[in-house]
């Protein structure tokens, strides 16, 4: 009976041999992976007693761990919840989001970064702390952002993202309404849980980041994107006449469904200056353009900026800022005023404008300024890069030149700014929705001959009467606000 | 041959008690070290108890190893200190889990009932040893052991004292006391399985009828054992319990094909085992949802009824621990369902890592290796028989039950052996730990001379063939 004896060995042995390859499959291989499940409530729970880094803006943190003596050890607070929420998201036992999640790896202390860290406290037996995240946001024109929205009558839902054109610098980002983190981090679970529930089936929907997340018509705002795919076309300067009249009909339409009007503005007769039709934000004449540059050139000219592709890579999710393809010739026509299929995220739009004050060069936009270890030495400082270079240098000034006369004699006015030139461009979208308002936009940049930043402010809802809803009235000033908190 | 007569081919085996001494203490540093280690990892400080505890376990130890002196002085010495080790770790992981249910104000204490079974496993081990003194003796009960095994599997379905606890009727209550049956009933089964085998094998390698490429033995060999197997397996059936019922199959198969060296039976009963593998799946719903929770534990976990929490927080539990674990105290092991018994080795993988499980799985291939090395050195059919049918036990039990756990097959419960919190379960693997020890002491010891150191022996009118 040896001989079976024998074999059965090897089997059993073979037997063994297999679990400890699974126990070494699972234990080693697949063990980030299972770290990283969202739903992995041990990951969760240890990060919780962790002392967590802060997130700074300036020197000042935002969010940070205080210590406690409940189970958990350390206590997530946010100093000030409803400005900054959207930014830094939020740190809950159940999920993570905005820069908590995005910079988890850091906050927690688990990232490479950190390494040296690491070895140290386990050497010297200290529970290991984690690195602090240092925004690219500037408290004061954070502020201005805030209170200019947030000053609007009613329930406002919209957002502001302001940017440092040279660098792609997030200077600002808010977004309404808006919703205390702190609720969310609190370690009576079944209160924090009740207050996401609540914050989530919110109709006004707190917790979306809408300057990253909302993507809306952005109306005559784009008109900077025709205008742009007009001038590189080597047509036009800032100085050319361009298409007017007080309508247009869209090609292969007829009647009032392809008809377009610049609803009572002056927008001459046949040909009229360039300027003139962005300071009145002639319809007709970047239906027209958009038309004659082609759907091909305007789909071009829009991904250049930044349309139809992800590029914020220290925040998420985020929201790809669509501009339709295969575009017959209406369709074109009504994209180049910012109509049709044209979505834009707020942040889309202030990358517009920065790229024209950045003299045509894009630059990926990023919130995450500087790593640090516990001890605050710097471990990591993002550099700038360029996203794409949407515009030609001359083409960029042409821009300029327009965008700062429809500040300076057009319906941007309200963003004035004594003693500085600034350039802009308002717009108003229609939500093409029964019983929704009009989107109010408004895009601007400052000082135009020097530019240090770049705005985009989007009101998607304000309790303003519908007919007085317009980006210049309301937006303007929000822009002119944070401007001046850049400049000054 | 006349100088060396008691020796096999001129080898004689050591004692090596002194060996086995030196292992236990091992054995014990382990044992004690891990409580020590749950003390300081859980709550700051080395036990209180640490020399009360450190000292029972000791003598429990201990006391085996005096008694296996006197009556087994030829067994094999690796045996004692590797189940020592492995209890004692159990235990230790079984204490740190009541720690854990105490912060929680969840019933605790499960770490002092397991060492009182522990004492009484080490009890009936001593108890084995000493009455048993051949293994031999129980072919005597080949029927007697295949009745009781079916009375004692039988014995769950009865009114008052059956339960179902988890969907499987296996407990009996009775009084304070619950016992899961069948943990004897699979000693048993191996004693009457290798009682009949050895007594027919035979007819059962030799005669039948060649049907195709196999060969059919005749029904009247197969008859009884068939039967048996059938009614085992329809209990189970009955009582729902998946692992025993594949445990109880795989037994009888790895017996039968030692026992006839016809590997044809493998065949055939893997076939069979398929039959019924995907019969069980399409027939019984509890079966084809756990094979379902098996190939996509993620899609069940917070959601479609939360089934596979118990096997998704185990391998959470096991990739936080990683290659050295979090250390006793720093992980929550206590997440999973059953933490103390089932899925033990998900605890130890947390908290101690991949080095313990691996190292627990070497210890229990050490066990399988000595039971299987005791089979091809013993001298009879029957202690081969029973020697593989043990080691058989062990090693499906641990492969189904690591393997449910770590997720490389489908999960059914079964107790991890000697770690796993469980009566029935740690007494009777105690009871076959002695059954082991008996065999290759039957089997290392020196033959008895037989000679009279009469070289004419063979020419003798009268000549003595063997002593009694």
């Amino acid at each position: 009976m040896n001989k079976p004896i024998r074999t059965i060995a090897i089997v059993c042995m073979l037997m063994f041999l297999a679990l400890m390859l699974n126990a070494t499959y699972l234990q080693y291989y697949k063990a980030g992976a299972l770290d990283k499940d969202p739903r992995n409530r041990r990951v969760i729970a240890a990060a919780f007693s962790r002392e967590r880094g802060a997130i700074l803006v300036g020197r000042d943190p935002v969010a940070q761990s205080v210590a406690t003596d409940d189970q958990y050890k350390f206590q997530r607070t946010y100093s000030q919840p409803f400005k900054y929420a959207p930014l830094t998201g939020w740190f809950s036992y159940y999920s993570q989001t905005g820069i908590e999640q995005s910079q988890n790896d850091v906050l927690s202390g688990d990232d490479s970064l950190l390494f040296v860290t690491k070895l140290v406290d386990l050497l010297s037996n200290d529970s290991s702390k984690g690195g602090s995240v240092e925004l690219t946001i500037d408290p004061a024109a954070q502020t201005a952002a805030y209170d200019g929205l947030r000053s609007l009558p009613g329930d406002v839902q919209g957002a502001v993202v302001a940017l440092e054109p040279s660098t792609g610098k997030i200077l600002a980002m808010v977004s309404l309404p808006t919703y205390d983190p702190n609720r969310l981090a609190e370690h009576d679970f079944s209160e924090a849980g009740k207050a996401y529930d609540e914050l989530n089936a919110n109709e006004s929907q707190p917790l979306l980041n809408r300057a990253i997340q909302t993507r809306l018509p952005p109306g005559s705002t784009f008109k900077v994107v025709t205008a742009a795919a007009a001038i590189e076309s080597g047509n036009y300067t800032a100085d050319s006449m361009v298409p007017g009249g007080a309508t247009y009909q869209l090609p292969l339409t007829s009647g009032d469904s392809g008809l377009i009007d610049n609803e009572g503005r002056d927008c001459g007769t046949s040909r009229i200056p360039f300027a003139q039709a962005m300071e009145n934000s002639c319809n007709t004449t970047f239906a027209a353009l958009a038309n004659e540059v082609g759907a091909d050139a305007m789909q071009k000219q829009a991904e250049a900026f930044g349309f139809n592709s992800r590029y914020l890579e220290d925040l998420g999710p985020q929201a790809e800022s669509n501009f339709p393809t295969d575009m017959n010739e209406p369709e074109t026509g009504q994209s180049g005023i910012g109509q049709f299929e044209v979505a834009s995220t707020p942040l889309q739009m202030a990358m517009v404008v920065a790229g024209i004050a950045n003299g045509g060069t894009v630059m990926r936009p990023y919130v995450v300024d500087e790593v640090q270890s516990p001890e605050l030495d710097v471990l990591d400082k993002t550099e700038p890069s360029e996203l794409s270079r949407a515009v030609s240098s001359s083409t960029a000034s042409e821009l300029t030149k327009l965008l700062v006369a429809t500040v300076d004699d057009g319906t941007a006015y309200p963003a004035a700014i004594p003693g500085v030139v600034v350039a802009g461009k308002t717009g108003t979208a229609q939500s093409g929705i029964d019983n929704v308002p009009p989107y109010a936009w408004f895009v601007s940049f400052a000082p135009a001959d020097d530019p240090q930043v770049a705005v985009a402010v989007m009101i998607q809802k304000a309790d303003i009467p519908r007919g007085e809803i317009a980006g210049g009235q309301l937006g303007g000033p929000i822009a002119k606000a944070v401007m001046e908190a850049v400049i000054q | 041959m006349a100088q060396n007569s008691g020796s096999f081919l001129g080898f004689v085996h050591r004692r090596r008690r002194g060996a086995e001494l030196f292992l236990l203490v091992l054995a014990l540093a382990v044992g004690i070290g891990a409580y020590a280690a749950v003390g300081i990892g859980v709550e700051g400080e080395v036990p209180a108890d640490i020399i009360g505890y450190g000292g029972w376990l000791a003598v429990l130890v201990v006391g085996c190893h005096v008694v296996v002196r006197f009556v087994a002085p030829y067994a094999d010495p690796v045996l004692l200190p590797v189940v020592a080790a492995l209890n004692g770790l159990g235990l230790a992981v079984i204490h740190r889990l009541d720690l854990a249910y105490e912060a929680a104000d969840k019933p605790h204490g499960f770490a002092q009932q397991q060492l009182i079974w522990m004492t009484l496993g080490v009890l009936l081990f001593v108890a084995t040893l000493v009455l048993l003194r051949d293994h031999r003796v129980l072919q005597r009960f080949t029927y007697t052991s295949g009745l009781a095994a079916i009375v004692l599997l039988l014995l769950p379905m009865l009114p008052v004292i059956g339960s179902t606890i988890n969907g499987a009727r296996i407990w009996i209550h009775l009084g304070p006391f619950s016992f899961q049956p069948g943990e004897i009933a699979k000693v048993l089964l191996v004693i009457a399985f290798a009682g009949y085998l050895v007594l027919h094998r035979d007819a059962l390698a030799l005669a039948g009828r060649r049907v195709l490429f196999v060969d059919l033995p005749r029904g009247r060999d197969l008859g009884p054992i068939l039967a048996m197997w059938l009614i085992s397996l329809g209990i189970l059936v009955f009582q729902r319990d998946l692992g025993s019922s594949l445990l109880f199959f795989g037994l009888f198969l790895i017996m039968l094909y030692v026992a006839t060296e016809r590997p044809g039976w493998l065949i055939v009963g893997g076939g069979l085992f398929l039959a019924g593998a995907f019969l069980a799946y399409k027939l019984f719903s509890h079966v084809a949802i756990r094979v379902d929770v098996w190939l996509q534990p993620f899609d069940y976990y917070d959601k479609r009824g939360d089934l596979s929490f118990q096997p998704v927080e185990a391998m959470f539990g096991m990739g936080w621990g990683g290659l050295i674990g979090r250390g006793f105290g720093d992980g929550s092991p206590d997440r999973v369902p059953y933490a103390n018994s089932d899925f033990i080795v998900a605890s130890i993988g947390e908290e101690l890592g991949l080095t313990a499980v691996i190292a627990v799985v070497l210890l229990y291939g050490l066990i399988v290796e000595r039971a299987l090395r005791a089979a091809l050195v013993c001298r009879d059919g029957f202690g081969k028989l029973v020697a593989t049918g043990l080691a058989g036990v062990f090693t499906i039990q641990v492969f189904v039950v690591i393997g449910g756990v770590t997720r490389l097959i489908p999960l059914t419960g079964l107790t991890t052996p000697f770690l796993s919190y469980g009566g029935s379960s740690l007494v009777a693997n105690w009871v076959i730990i002695a059954l082991l020890l008996r065999i290759s002491d039957q089997a290392r010891r020196p033959i008895p001379d037989l000679s009279f150191g009469d070289e004419n022996a063979d020419v003798e009118s009268t000549q003595v063939v063997k002593l009694p």
